[in-house]
């Protein structure tokens, strides 16, 4: 019988932060003394604070520790397991008062949220199916099998579930169609293919708990009467496929997937399909085309519903790794209890990765129609450095930028939407002042252009002049008519595009132009970055007043642009300055000497003669 | 055929279906996607050449010339890219001497830009081969290149 349980948490941004080597060093510490019967160690899934990695996490007594590593074995084992010491150091800090927080539960990152979706990430050990089946696992599958198909689908639909891929689409009604059209075969597809820049719910769902994808997988293939299923997922996720694998594996040595599953007569078997690198094949109908082995480009249409005619013809339910993982317990626990969370619009919860210039990033679940100043301000601690918010990008290259006056909208799929941006998959970026949203609306451009399968004209020539634009504006090149242009060609792509690529490429610039119009009209008439980011509009400057000649910069220049006695004031050439900050970043704060300057200011030093 | 090659193929059935695994499959054992083995492919599944080629250039996982032992994959994410990451992909290119898709003369290392791995708490981030590097500074970067520089020499 073990005293303890010690979940570290073995996701990807952990096992990156040296959540293995921390393992490692527990395990010879325990031995060192004598504990080693005593204390058991879990390796879980993500538990979302990715940021704040390794997560190490004490029970029965629920202590957080974060940041560890296998250096600070030694102490943990001694003073905590041992003497049963708090060690303060390794606990987290409430980053506005810098107090010690010792339970998870009272972290602001964790009290807000609600966790439905991600309820087993980072709880159990996700290569452990007996882990899985103590939380009710396959209980769900179990009242499945003594449904009738078209009882499931009523729980589905009155629970109010819609896609949590990101269009919102209602899961019932989608199972529904599925169901009712005659086919002697009929497919499942999850697709796990996340190419968002920004997002990785999915990856964390199939890494930390796997099988409740592939018992959503099989309710789904009850409700419809299909007996095979696909998960399409990114080749670059390489442990969640293992552990995908893994699960697949285990669950037919127990006689949950294969033939005859628990004595009902009812078949299933699972396909892994790995991407090869391709955004578009996020879209239904490229997804579909990529797994028959083709290039996968989006059929236009008009064509028949991927539900009616999809994989080899025959008709295919595509969902979303999230939408399948939440489905077992919305069987579980009927339809009325996940009705009752949400809006009333929009039920259940949302998932998010919260990323950028926030003080606590990771993985985020919370109820449908929470502010969005909600989770900026308490779940993800505000912004660093006591810089100020700017905006916040959500649905990845589809969606928009919003501003801090949408800081009170309820978060849902349709509210995002109205606001100019999407829901998407699930990409949270906060952006702050020193974020310039021209550079972020060519940042997306370029991911269009570089991921834009090339099929239709306005898709595969329209984002690029619409990038050729923004790169002449981030380099000072922009014209007057320069943003109407833009506006125009966005409008055209978004009416002639074939598929939702193409039809939300343009979404990114055409919301910062809403939303920031001034900064592309600072860029185009004076040619200065307000956020002294794009690199032609700004250049750095020593303040002859403020250096006192330490060397630091001129030490580490990699261009030798800088000069100057020792203890003299240092001089930047501009002529041969490459503007790679690295002046900036190492001159110690409390000189500050480097200043960034553009617009008028760099002429007023120009005229100063060098200050 | 040679052996090789037609031991990678001897799990897969003759179907176009299998194609884009297939192709996996050969690149995991050559690192690239060599002429002879593309002709081979054609060959065994049925499928004309110039299609194999068209699936092949069609997803950006696949190379046509041999790659770098190790394989470096900065991530150019959203995330990583308010954090700054093109610091350290300049250091990295600059180090190395090489370009986005190139690979170093002594196959050592191949440097490539992808979309998004998926680590955004730990901004800005990049793998080598199968492990993910947090956090990256310009510095960072150059001991972690550092390191695996010792490594393939011992």
């Amino acid at each position: 019988m073990y005293d303890k349980q010690i979940l570290i948490c073995a996701g990807t941004g952990c096992i990156s932060s040296g959540a293995l080597d921390v393992k490692g060093s527990l395990e010879k510490e325990l031995e060192k003394h004598n504990l080693q019967d005593k204390v058991r160690i879990i390796l879980s899934g993500c538990h979302g604070f990715c940021e704040k990695g390794p997560i190490f996490i004490v029970y029965p007594e629920d202590i957080f520790y974060c940041g560890v590593t296998a250096e600070d074995m030694p102490e943990l084992v001694e003073e905590y397991l041992v003497k049963g010491n708090i060690v303060d150091r390794l606990l987290y800090k409430d980053p506005i008062t810098g107090e010690s927080v010792t339970s998870h539960e009272n972290i602001p990152f964790y009290r807000q949220q609600k966790r439905l979706v991600l309820r087993n990430c980072g709880v159990i050990d996700p290569e452990n199916i007996d882990e899985y089946i103590i939380r009710d696992g396959y209980s769900g599958l179990k009242k499945s099998l003594q449904m009738d198909p078209k009882e499931i689908i009523d729980t589905v639909k009155n629970s109010g579930l819609r896609g949590l891929g990101g269009a919102g689409f209602p899961t019932g009604r989608k199972w529904e169609t599925a169901y009712k059209i005659e086919s002697d075969k009929k497919y499942v597809v999850c697709n796990a293919d996340e190419g968002d820049p920004g997002a990785f719910m999915d990856r964390s769902v199939l890494e930390g708990d796997p099988h409740s994808v592939l018992e959503g997988l099989m309710i789904a293939g009850k409700a419809i009467g299909s007996d095979e299923a696909y998960v399409y997922v990114r080749a670059e996720y390489p442990l969640a496929v293992r552990r995908l694998r893994k699960a697949i594996a285990q669950a037919e040595e127990y006689g949950l997937l294969g033939e005859n599953i628990l004595n009902s007569g009812f078949n299933f078997k699972v396909n892994v399909k790995e991407g090869a690198g391709a955004f578009v094949c996020g879209e239904s109908t490229a997804l579909v085309i990529s797994i028959e082995g083709k290039r996968g480009m989006p059929k236009p249409l008009p064509r028949p519903r991927t539900t009616e005619a999809g994989l080899w013809d025959k008709p295919t339910l595509l969902n979303n790794v999230k939408t399948l993982s939440v489905i077992p317990q919305i069987i579980n626990n009927g339809a009325d209890w996940f009705a009752g969370i949400g809006t009333e619009k929009c039920k259940g919860t949302a998932v998010f990765a919260l990323t950028g210039k926030t003080n606590c990033s990771g993985l985020i679940e919370v109820p449908m129609g929470i502010k969005l100043g909600k989770i900026i301000h308490e779940i993800g601690g505000g912004i660093p450095g006591g810089k100020k918010f700017k905006a916040v990008q959500t649905g990845g290259p589809s969606g928009g930028c919003l501003p801090e006056s949408k800081l009170d909208l309820a978060v849902d799929f349709d509210t995002l939407l109205q606001a100019g941006s999407m829901m998407g998959s699930g990409g949270m970026v906060v952006l702050d002042e020193t974020t310039c949203m021209v550079d972020v609306a060519r940042y997306f451009l370029n991911f269009t252009v570089e991921e834009s399968c090339g099929q239709c004209t306005p898709c595969r020539s329209g984002t690029l002049q619409m990038l050729e634009i923004l790169n002449d504006i981030c380099e000072g090149n922009g014209r007057e008519g320069d943003v109407e242009l833009l506006l125009e060609l966005g409008k055209s792509i978004i009416d002639s595009s074939i598929c939702g690529l193409g039809k939300s490429a343009p979404n990114p610039v055409l919301s910062t132009i809403d939303y920031f119009r001034d900064e592309y009209e600072a860029h185009i008439k004076d040619k200065t970055c307000p956020a002294l980011v794009c690199k032609n509009l700004i250049i750095y400057d020593i303040d002859q007043e403020a250096c006192t000649g330490c060397g630091r910069c001129r030490k580490n220049c990699p261009a030798g642009a800088i000069a100057g006695d020792k203890k003299e004031p240092h001089v930047i050439d501009q002529e041969k300055c490459t503007k790679c900050a690295i002046c900036y970043d190492l001159c110690p704060d409390r000189f500050s000497a480097v200043k960034c300057l553009t617009g008028e200011k760099i002429t007023a030093m120009a005229k100063g003669g060098g200050n | 055929m040679e052996d090789r090659l037609k031991e990678i193929l001897s799990p897969f059935k003759t179907q176009r279906s299998d194609l884009i695994p297939v192709l996996q499959a050969v690149q995991h054992e050559y690192g690239y996607l060599p002429e002879q083995q593309m002709k081979g492919i054609a060959k065994f599944l049925g499928v004309p050449e110039s299609q194999v080629y068209g699936v092949a250039t069609f997803y950006a996982q696949f190379h046509f010339s041999p790659r770098g032992k190790n394989i470096i994959r900065m991530c150019r994410g959203t995330a990583c890219h308010v954090k700054g990451v093109s610091k350290a992909a300049d250091k990295i290119q600059e180090k190395l001497e090489i370009r986005v898709g190139e690979t170093t003369p002594d196959l050592k290392f191949t440097y490539e830009e992808v979309a998004c791995i998926g680590a955004c708490g730990l901004a800005p981030v990049m793998m080598i081969n199968d492990r993910t590097y947090g956090k990256l500074t310009p510095d960072k970067v150059k001991d972690i290149i550092d390191s695996y520089e010792e490594t393939s020499e011992a």
